[in-house]
């Protein structure tokens, strides 16, 4: 049970002290608050998800988004109708998107490489339009769905919980209200927990077996694997994955609206894996990571501030330099990260991690005497980051 | 045929298969017993990948029928029948060019022990120390063994037909599908592997060849079939069937004596 190489093990440690000293570190890159941390936290479990979908069986799913919409909505109904406290909410967001991608995936994986990918855009797209038009009931349109004062939370009034006397009533866990930095620690207990399960997924003969039918399909089916079942169980975790994003999403900010569901949203995903390292076990992290950051930083800079940093040029200049760098931040912020994926696929097609192992093993060569074995796996690249 | 008292592993039963109008396959019968090492042989476009195709149930015959120990296989999936007890060996190589080499020679071995669906996350592959001896213990014999931890895809193509041998010999099947098993082989490499068939053929495993070259299965082979234009036009012990002058029209094309 629970069994993990040495290797992963430590892996597991470093990862686990990165995640939970990020208030720390994150500091001097002027990151560190609540917010953005706990943003950083919860994608970072929707790209490890996707990664078990994408990075092992090669499948590109371009609807994701629409699993983490429905784990959002779900957790919100659930402190709507159920309790303010998160673990149901999170159980019945992981389950409704796990629902949900068994349907979206059963259909969707009838059909391989670019079919596949346009069928799951196009049932993300359907869900966006429901939860924008015919849904509006269930997920309120363009409001988007909010908790009230006055909704019925029945096992609360069950219990006799009472919400605190003023504002709205906050998400709780276990009858404690998670705030700024609770929130974060949840978020970062369960990025841990996501990442141990994906790393024992990897391993396995389970992910063996996804990477299998990633490499040689038909050698698969004719060695008795039945890919079939094995796609779509990998399908349907990717998407309980998003849902638990989902749903944590909710926790941190209890509304959920349908821009959540957007393919855009899907696409981001797609980049953060690929920015990062697509099945590698941390590239995915990694990838979320830097995305959400440089979000942060390039949606936040204005004219102003491009104005001031350009002070010391002549004005002339000045005003062209400005004119042009503003179309790459603030709203325009996609296009820098545009640039940025085409760079990454046309320098570094690994991603990020395969890039800094390509660096790792130069540096080695030229410190030592060349007694890199050439050609060697990663020891299967799934231990290792 | 004298084989009635011996058990008949695979009988293809009078097979035939049409391709809109086009007869590629017609009466074929077709019995594999236990043990033996059974050559089809013929020149190229002689139907003999359709055969095989049938037989593995890529193709469904027009009528006739394939049965394996009881099992009607036509119709079912290409992981149903290698369930049952049968592994093919491809033209060209069918392996997992990006995992290890010992990986490819594990995952087939968890195919016969788990079945073809079996979800475990807890139990790592590195840990599966009965199946990794067993695997290592095969490269070992296929003088593998050093290029265990190497991308299956950096390997000769001499090499990736060794592994593939070796991927369908772990799971023990009760029958060996070979198709061409030495197409595209340098002379040395042919031999290797005419050796190599020789030592899987004495641990008795039943084994079917597909070949156009005689010179290949004319030692291995018990028994060897004669394709030709979609139809056996000889068949019994490989000395016998290389002295038929219909053989040898058929593969000369009638040009000579």
């Amino acid at each position: 049970m629970f069994s993990l190489s040495r290797k992963n093990v430590i892996t597991l440690v470093i990862f686990s002290a990165i995640v939970l000293t990020m208030p720390i570190w994150l500091k001097p890159l002027g990151a560190a608050y609540p917010g953005l941390m706990q943003k950083f936290v919860i994608y970072a479990i929707f790209a490890i998800g996707f990664n078990i979908l994408f990075g092992l069986t090669g499948y590109l799913s371009f609807g994701h988004a629409a699993f983490l919409g429905v784990g959002s909505y779900t957790a919100v109904w659930s402190f709507k109708l159920l309790t303010m406290d998160m673990i149901p909410a999170l159980i019945f967001a992981v389950i409704f998107a796990g629902i949900f991608a068994l349907f979206i995936g059963y259909f969707s994986l009838r059909r391989s490489g670019i079919y596949f990918s346009i069928l799951t855009l196009a049932f993300a797209q359907m869900s966006y339009s429901l939860a924008y038009s015919v849904l509006t009931p269930i997920t309120f349109g363009e409001t988007g769905l909010l908790i009230a004062r006055d909704d019925p939370r029945a096992i609360d009034a069950m219990l006799g919980v009472n919400q605190s006397a003023s504002g709205m009533p906050v998400p709780s866990l276990l009858g404690f209200e998670l705030g700024g930095y609770s929130g974060f620690y949840i978020c970062a207990v369960v990025l841990i927990v996501a990442f141990f399960l994906s790393q024992m997924i990897f391993a396995s003969p389970f992910g063996m077996a996804l990477r299998g039918i990633k490499s040689n399909q038909t050698r698969m089916m004719y060695t008795g694997f039945n890919t079939k079942p094995y796609m779509l169980t990998a399908f349907v975790i990717s998407g309980m994955f998003a849902g638990l994003a989902g749903g944590l999403l909710a926790v941190t900010d209890p509304i959920a609206g349908a821009e959540r569901m957007k393919w855009t949203e899907s696409g981001n995903l797609v980049l953060m894996t690929m920015l990062g390292g697509v099945g590698t076990l941390v590239g995915p992290v990694v990838g979320a990571w830097l995305i959400k950051y440089l979000e942060n930083i390039f949606s936040a800079i204005n004219t102003n501030m491009l104005n001031n940093f350009f002070d010391f040029l002549p004005d002339g200049v000045q005003t062209v330099m400005v004119t042009v760098m503003s179309k790459f931040v603030g709203e325009g912020w996609h296009l820098t990260l545009g640039l940025m994926f085409v760079l990454i696929v046309v320098f570094l097609p690994g991603g990020l991690v395969e890039g800094t192992e390509r660096l790792v093993r130069r540096f080695r060569r030229i410190a030592g005497p060349s007694d890199e074995p050439t050609g060697k796996m990663a020891s299967g690249r799934a231990g290792n980051d | 045929m004298t084989e009635a008292t011996q058990n008949v592993v695979l009988h293809v039963a009078d097979v035939y298969k049409n391709f809109s109008g086009l007869k590629a396959l017609s009466d074929i019968d077709l019995q594999i017993v236990e043990g033996q090492t059974h050559a089809i042989i013929g020149p190229n476009g002689a139907g003999k990948s359709t055969l095989l195709n049938v037989i593995i149930g890529r193709l469904a015959p027009t009528s006739g029928a394939v049965i394996f120990e009881g099992a009607v296989l036509t119709g079912k999936s290409p992981h149903e029948i290698n369930q049952l007890g049968i592994s093919r060996v491809f033209q060209t190589p069918e392996i997992f060019a990006d995992l290890s080499v010992l990986y490819n020679v594990m995952a087939p071995a968890f195919a016969r022990r788990d079945g073809s669906f079996r979800i475990d996350i807890f139990h790592a592959v590195e840990d599966q120390i009965e199946i990794r001896e067993e695997a290592e213990k095969l490269l070992h014999d296929f003088g593998l063994y050093d290029r265990r931890e190497d991308h299956a895809g950096a390997l000769s193509r001499g090499d990736k037909r060794r592994l593939e041998l070796a991927m369908c010999l772990i799971q023990r099947p009760r029958l060996l599908l070979l198709d061409e098993p030495t197409a595209g082989m340098s002379r040395h490499d042919t031999n290797s592997t005419i050796d190599l068939l020789q030592t899987i053929k004495e641990s008795g495993m039943t084994i079917v060849i597909i070949e156009h070259d005689m010179h290949v299965v004319f030692s291995p082979a018990d028994r060897v079939s004669v394709l030709a234009q979609g139809q056996f036009i000889a068949s019994g012990l490989p000395q016998d069937v290389k002295g038929d002058p219909r053989v040898k029209e058929a593969y000369l094309g009638g040009a000579v004596e």
